[in-house]
Order: C-alpha cells, then sequence, then structure tokens
C-alpha cells in the first residue's frame, strides 16, 4: 500500500523540461562526451544543436519560454574559447538583453541559464542539467501553460 | 566647433521668417533640395515633402506639432539604395535624428550629402487630434506657440513627447534654437558641424550675443529636468500596469495582432520581418496539436511572443519617438512599455539612440570583461 502511495507520489513529481540551446564547439559536445562516458543526468533536457551561442536569437528563447519550455539552456564557449572569436560574448550581451525584458514585464528571466561549458567539460554539463532541474522544480512549473490567451 | 548666429524674426511672424531662411537656402543653393514638413492645402495635416524648386515651397511648417511619419524611415528609404548624390537639407525633430543615427549605424540610411536640420521640439499632437483641432480652430500651430510661450505644457499632447527627456536635437549640423529664446523678436540659429558652419556663413546672419545662448542653455536644463519628472512618474505607472503575466496580457488584450506597430517603427528595418516570414506558414497540425496541449489557445496565434521578440530585437535603439502607438488601433501602451523597457536595457550598457555615431550598437560590440553576473555560477 505504501509502496504503491510512493509510487504514485513519484509519478505526480513535477519534471521540468529544459530545451538546451548548445553550441556545436562546446556544449554539445560536452553533452555527446559525457553520453560516451556514460556519466548520468537527467532527462530533462531537450538538446537542441546551434553552430555558435552567437547565434542563437533571442526569439529561440522566447518560443521555448512562451511554448511552455519551464527553463532554457544557452551553452556556450568560456569566455576567449568562441570558435568564432566572439560569438558567445554577443550571446552573453543578447542574453543580458533578454533578461533586462523579462524582468522589466515581471517575467521569470531566472528561466534562462547561460552556461560557458567547454567540449571537455562533460561531468560538467551533467551537473550542471541536474542542478538547472533541481532549481525548476524548486520554482514550479512555467505559469506561462496556465494560459491560453497569449 | 559650434557657432550662434541671431535671426531677426520680420513683424513677430515666426514662421514666415524661417520660410525666407528656407528659401534663401534653395536659392543660394546651399542645398539641392529640402526635405521639410509642409501644410497640406486642406490645414488638416503637416507633411514630409522633398522640395527642389523653390517656387514650391508653398507652406513649410517646420514646427507644426504633428508628426505623421518619422523622417528617419523618409531618410533611409531615400539613402540605402545610394547615397544621395545631390546635397539635401533634412529638416526634422530630435526623435526622428535620433533613430537615423542609428539607422546609419545599422547601415540602412547614408548621410552623405545630407545636411541635418534640426528643430528644438516643443512636442506634438497625435494626427487625429491635430486634425480636429484644424477643423475646430483655423490654426493650432499659433495656438500651440501661443501656449508654449505662456510656458504651458498642453496636456493633450502625446504623451510620449511629455515625457521626452530630448528635446533638443543631438548631431544636427544646423539647430534652430527656440527653447528659451523669445522668439517674437529672434530665434537662434546654431552650427556645429564645418558644413553647418558653411550654411550659417552664407546666409550671412549676425553672431549670436552669449546671453541668448546661455538663455537657451538654462530654459533646456530645466525642459529637461520637468521631462525627466514626469516621464518617471508616467513609467512607474506603466511599470504597475504590465508586471506580471496577469497584468501584462490585460494590456495585451485588445492587440489583434496587425503589426501596424512593427510597420511604422522607425527601428524595425528588417525587409522580412521573423512573423512574416515562412515559419509562420504552419501545417493546421502545428495549431491542432497547440490547441490539444492547453484545451484552447488564443487565435491568431503568438501575440506576447511577437512583442516580446520585437523588443529584444529593437528596444536597445529605440528613442521613444511613439510612432507604435500611434498606429495601435486600440490604443496598447506600446510606446510606453517599449520606453520603460528601452531605458532599463539600454541602462546596462550605458547605451543612448542616437547620442552619437561612433557609439557602437550595444549586441553589435562588447568587452571581456563585463556582465558577469549573466552567466550562470556553476
Amino acid at each position: 500500500m505504501q509502496e504503491q502511495q510512493e509510487q504514485q507520489q513519484q509519478e505526480e513529481e513535477f519534471e521540468p523540461n529544459i530545451v538546451g540551446l548548445l553550441c556545436h564547439w562546446c556544449t554539445y559536445t560536452a553533452a555527446d562526451l559525457a553520453g560516451t562516458t556514460r556519466t548520468q543526468y537527467p532527462t530533462n533536457i531537450r538538446p537542441i544543436q546551434t553552430m555558435c551561442s552567437g547565434m542563437v536569437d533571442p526569439v529561440y528563447v522566447l518560443w521555448a519560454l512562451l511554448g511552455g519550455a519551464d527553463g532554457v539552456m544557452i551553452g556556450a564557449c568560456h569566455p576567449a574559447d568562441c570558435h568564432y572569436v566572439s560569438g558567445n560574448y554577443k550571446c552573453r550581451r543578447k542574453t543580458a538583453v533578454l533578461k533586462s525584458i523579462l524582468n522589466t514585464l515581471g517575467l521569470e528571466d531566472d528561466r534562462v541559464w547561460l552556461c560557458w561549458i567547454s567540449a571537455a567539460e562533460g561531468q560538467k554539463f551533467a551537473d550542471t542539467v541536474a542542478k538547472m532541474v533541481d532549481e525548476l522544480k524548486k520554482k514550479g512549473p512555467n505559469p506561462i501553460n496556465e494560459y491560453w490567451s497569449t | 566647433m559650434t557657432r550662434s548666429a541671431i535671426l531677426e524674426v520680420q513683424n513677430g511672424n515666426l514662421i514666415e521668417t524661417l520660410n525666407g531662411l528656407w528659401r534663401q537656402m534653395l536659392e543660394k543653393e546651399l542645398v539641392d533640395a529640402l526635405l521639410i514638413p509642409q501644410e497640406l492645402p486642406s490645414g488638416i495635416n503637416v507633411v514630409q515633402t522633398l522640395v527642389s524648386d523653390v517656387q514650391k515651397l508653398e507652406s513649410p511648417n517646420p514646427l507644426a506639432p504633428v508628426m505623421p511619419v518619422n523622417t528617419a524611415r523618409i531618410v533611409s528609404q531615400m539613402t540605402k539604395v545610394t547615397p544621395s548624390p545631390k546635397k539635401v537639407g533634412v529638416v526634422l525633430r530630435s526623435c526622428e535624428l535620433r533613430a537615423l543615427i542609428e539607422l546609419v549605424k545599422l547601415k540602412q540610411a547614408s548621410l552623405e550629402n545630407i545636411v541635418l536640420i534640426g528643430i528644438d521640439c516643443f512636442g506634438t499632437y497625435s494626427v487625429k487630434d491635430y486634425k480636429n483641432l484644424a477643423q475646430d480652430s483655423s490654426s493650432p500651430k499659433d495656438a500651440f506657440i501661443k501656449a508654449v510661450k505662456e510656458g504651458k505644457e498642453d496636456p493633450s499632447l502625446r504623451q510620449v513627447c511629455q515625457m521626452c527627456e530630448y528635446p533638443v536635437p543631438m548631431n544636427a549640423d544646423i539647430t534652430i534654437g527656440l527653447i528659451g529664446i523669445d522668439f517674437d523678436k529672434s530665434i537662434l540659429i546654431r552650427a556645429s558641424t564645418p558644413e553647418g558652419e558653411r550654411i550659417l556663413e552664407a546666409l550671412e546672419l549676425k553672431d549670436s550675443p552669449e546671453t541668448e545662448v546661455t538663455k537657451r542653455d538654462e530654459a533646456i536644463a530645466k525642459l529637461i529636468e520637468q521631462r525627466t519628472k514626469k516621464r518617471d512618474e508616467i513609467l512607474e505607472q506603466t511599470q504597475k500596469d504590465i508586471s506580471g503575466i496577469d497584468n501584462l496580457m490585460r494590456t495585451l488584450a485588445p492587440c489583434i495582432n496587425c503589426h501596424n506597430c512593427r510597420d511604422v517603427c522607425p527601428l524595425c528595418f528588417c525587409k522580412e520581418c521573423f512573423f512574416d516570414s515562412p515559419t509562420f506558414e504552419m501545417e493546421s497540425e502545428k495549431y491542432l496539436g497547440w490547441s490539444e496541449r492547453k484545451g484552447t489557445i488564443r487565435m491568431p496565434t503568438h501575440t506576447l511572443l511577437f512583442h516580446l521578440t520585437r523588443m529584444s530585437h529593437m528596444v536597445t535603439s529605440c528613442v521613444g519617438c511613439g510612432m507604435c502607438y500611434e498606429a495601435c488601433p486600440n490604443e496598447v501602451p506600446v510606446a510606453n512599455i517599449f520606453r520603460l523597457v528601452g531605458l532599463n536595457t539600454q541602462k546596462i550598457f550605458d547605451y543612448i539612440p542616437g547620442r552619437s555615431l561612433e557609439d557602437e550598437l550595444p549586441v553589435t560590440t562588447y568587452q571581456e570583461r563585463e556582465l558577469l553576473s549573466v552567466p550562470e555560477k556553476l
């Protein structure tokens, strides 16, 4: 009986959906590395490969968030490591703009994470996803899902 | 490098005196053409005109308090494909000039052969209000000038004008100075570039006494202070009205996805907007899928996404001219929202749109050590 209840509770626990916009040269490769080294990490993230974090238009992030994603992770090369010299710095500026917009409008800008994760950091990728899932579980589901009028 | 000259106002008629100035500019071939607002014969509206024949300079009136189109769009239209081969004097307001500077930086306009003639701006009415005033009284512009002289700020001016802290054009070759000046007697003409000085020279105007310049500077400082106070009041209310998803959706409730705000925005220059792209030619399964997930969805879709995306693309360059609000059929306070978000966002980069051609656009440049709190601490 108790076992059954526990199982039910587990099933009901909120599992956040995370959209990952991951740079081909770093975070996406890190995710690959985490896979090939059999590093365990939560399955909540849906990775999307981009050629550079600099090409992540804010509309990708907004589309994901307004479409109901609970969080968006932008995976970018460490500062000074961008394959295209400066894409990650530009991404940081665009993310700052986006966060400022969300913040001013009273929307949750902490659902957007910009993460520096290099191709060698498979473990860091796994840890980051786990951390993000934890934080989003604390925050709860994206409230936008309750609105049909957006 | 600035020089200030004084232009005596003939018979207390400011507009007629200024007309003499425009005429001289064309007659003396200081410019080959003038882009200047002229009153339409009906008197109901004042529109930009491109005048190359001085005889056709019939009713120029750049002081008329109405701005149907942001002139930056017009200059962009004229100079985007090829720079102007002839010298064109462009008469515009501060917000138009600021938007133009942004468009030049975005490579959507060229200032080659363009002489920028800025005018001190006391604010404008909406086209609709101006039309009604023109129909009720014979001369809304005279009444307006009278009110300005008496130091009154008309509460029916466009709200964005009432809270505009840039009444004075930045980066103009020549500025028509009116603020703090007794323009029954004379006005101040200020040249800020070699090109401006050349024209001032040719117009044979006499130098202005330093006291007039100081008087104007003091009045400007006072006006900016007033307007900034007003801005903070209005935007504080806007912040309350829109904050949080509930309030935001209430604010956007009247939006009908016509995208007029985008179409009139001087900074929304994209040839093909993302929202007109094939991305939005979707199969019916898409809509049904969204509908099934939520039970129901608002149609047409993506109202909030449109506004947030437009904002994320251009808000760092938003000059707050308020054309978006004018074009909105349902009075969604887009201008106030963009002003508020713009202020907060531009502050991060210490960026003032239209301040200088040298300031790089915030999202096209970067510094290696900055915004250290944006990436997550892992």
